[in-house]
C-alpha cells in the first residue's frame, strides 16, 4: 500500500497536512474531512485503503479519527509518519483548548458566562443524543441489537458496572451471537 | 507527582477501553475524574466535555483540560500521552496484522457484536452528562426544564438538518446567557 515514490510526501507534509484537518474541523465530523484531503486532495491513499483504514480504526479502542490519522501516517512514511500525522491532528485542537481552559478558569465565577456555559452544555447534551441516535439507528431496529443496547446503557448508567466488567461480560456473547455462519465445504 | 501517576493511570486505562471512539467512555471517565478521584466536579466535568464540542479536532482531547485543573501543564501532557498513547500503539501494531485477517468472518463478528454495547455506552454518556447538564437536581425546576428543552431541541434540529453543531452550541450559550442567569 506504498504510495508510489514519487508521490511520497516528506514528514513535514504529513504533519501540515494533518494539522489542516485538525484545524478546519470545526464541531466534529473528522473522518469525513480526512477522507477529502488524503484521497480527494492528496490522492494519497484511494478510497479503498481509506475504507480499510477506517475499519480498522474503528473497530479498536482509541478515537476513530487519530486511529485513521496513524494508519494513513504509516502507509505514507512509517512509524515517524504515524507519529506526524497523530501529532498533526490532535495539537490544533489541544492548543484551542489550553486558550478555552484559560478563558474558563478567569471568568467561570461570572454569572453571564456561567449561565452562558450551563446552556452550552445543554446544547451539547442534544449533540451526544443526536450523535449516538444517528450511529446506533442500525442497532436500535433490530431486536437483538437493541437488548445489548439497553443491557448496557442499564448496567453503566444505573448500576455503575464498570466498563471492563461490562467489556468482558457483554461483548463475549454479542461477538458469538454474530458468529459466522459455518460455511459447506466446497 | 501521585496525581500525576495517578492520572496516568486512569487514562491509559480509558484509551485502551475506548472502542468506538472516545465517547464510549465517558460515563466511566466521569466516574474515575469526579466520584474516584475528586478530580473535577460534575459540573466542570460536563463544562470541560462542552468546551471540547466547541473546540477544534478530535473532541476528546478536552481531556487535556482535566489533566490541567489536576497538574497544570505537567498534567496536560501526561494525560495526553496517557489518553492517545495505548490506542495508537495498539492501532499500530493492529494495522499489520489486521490485513492477514481480511477474509476472515470473525472480524465481521467482532464488529457487530460490539455495535450495539458501543451505542449502550454512549447512551450512558447522555445519561451521564445529562444528569449535570439537564436533569440536576441541586439546580432549581425551570432551570431544568429550560436546559432540557435545549438540549432536546438541539437534538431535533440536528435529526432533520444538516448543520454544523458548533452554531448551536453558540446559540445554547445565548439560550444560557438570556433564560439561566440566577438559575
Amino acid at each position: 500500500m506504498q504510495p508510489k515514490a514519487s508521490n511520497r510526501p516528506t514528514l513535514a507534509q504529513i504533519f501540515t497536512a494533518f494539522a489542516r484537518i485538525g484545524a478546519a474541523s470545526f464541531g466534529g465530523g473528522l473522518v469525513a474531512y480526512l477522507r477529502d484531503a488524503l484521497v480527494d486532495e492528496k490522492k494519497w491513499m484511494d478510497e479503498e485503503e481509506f475504507l480499510a483504514a477506517l475499519e480498522i480504526g474503528q473497530t479498536l479502542p482509541g478515537l476513530n479519527s487519530v486511529n485513521v490519522s496513524i494508519i494513513a501516517g504509516r502507509h505514507l512514511a512509517g512509524p515517524l509518519g504515524a507519529i506526524s500525522a497523530a501529532a498533526g491532528i490532535i495539537l490544533p485542537g489541544v492548543l484551542a483548548l489550553v486558550v478555552l481552559g484559560l478563558l474558563y478558569d478567569k471568568f467561570r465565577q461570572n454569572p453571564d458566562v456561567a449561565a452562558a456555559l450551563a446552556g452550552v452544555a445543554a446544547a451539547a447534551v442534544g449533540l451526544l443524543l443526536q450523535v449516538t441516535l444517528k450511529i446506533g439507528a442500525k442497532q436500535f431496529s433490530n431486536l437483538r441489537d437493541l437488548f445489548f443496547v439497553v443491557a448496557t446503557f442499564v448496567m453503566v448508567a444505573f448500576f455503575h458496572v464498570s466498563l471492563p466488567t461490562v467489556l468482558f461480560l457483554v461483548a463475549p456473547v454479542a461477538i458469538i451471537l454474530c458468529r459466522p455462519k459455518t460455511q459447506p465445504k466446497p | 507527582m501521585s496525581d500525576l501517576v495517578r492520572l496516568l493511570n486512569v487514562f491509559c486505562l480509558l484509551s485502551l477501553l475506548a472502542v468506538g471512539g472516545g465517547r464510549a467512555v465517558l460515563p466511566e471517565m466521569q466516574h474515575e475524574t469526579v466520584a474516584v478521584h475528586h478530580w473535577v466536579t460534575d459540573d466542570q466535568f460536563a463544562t470541560i466535555y462542552s468546551l471540547g464540542q466547541m473546540a477544534l479536532g478530535p473532541n476528546m482531547s478536552m481531556v487535556a483540560l482535566i489533566g490541567w485543573q489536576v497538574a497544570g501543564v505537567a498534567g496536560l501532557l501526561v494525560v495526553l500521552v496517557a489518553f492517545y498513547l495505548p490506542s495508537s500503539f495498539l492501532v499500530y501494531g493492529c494495522s499489520y496484522i489486521w490485513d492477514q485477517f481480511k477474509d476472515n468472518p470473525w472480524r465481521d463478528a467482532v464488529q457487530r457484536g460490539m455495535a450495539p454495547i458501543t451505542i449502550g455506552l454512549m447512551l450512558a454518556g447522555v445519561h451521564a452528562v445529562g444528569k449535570t447538564a439537564c436533569i440536576n437536581s441541586d439546580r432549581p425546576l425551570d432551570f431544568n426544564i429550560i436546559a432540557s428543552i435545549v438540549a432536546l431541541a438541539v437534538a431535533g434540529i440536528l435529526i432533520a438538518k444538516h448543520i454544523n453543531p458548533v452554531l448551536l452550541m453558540l446559540l445554547g450559550g445565548g439560550v444560557g446567557w438570556f433564560l439561566l442567569r440566577g438559575g
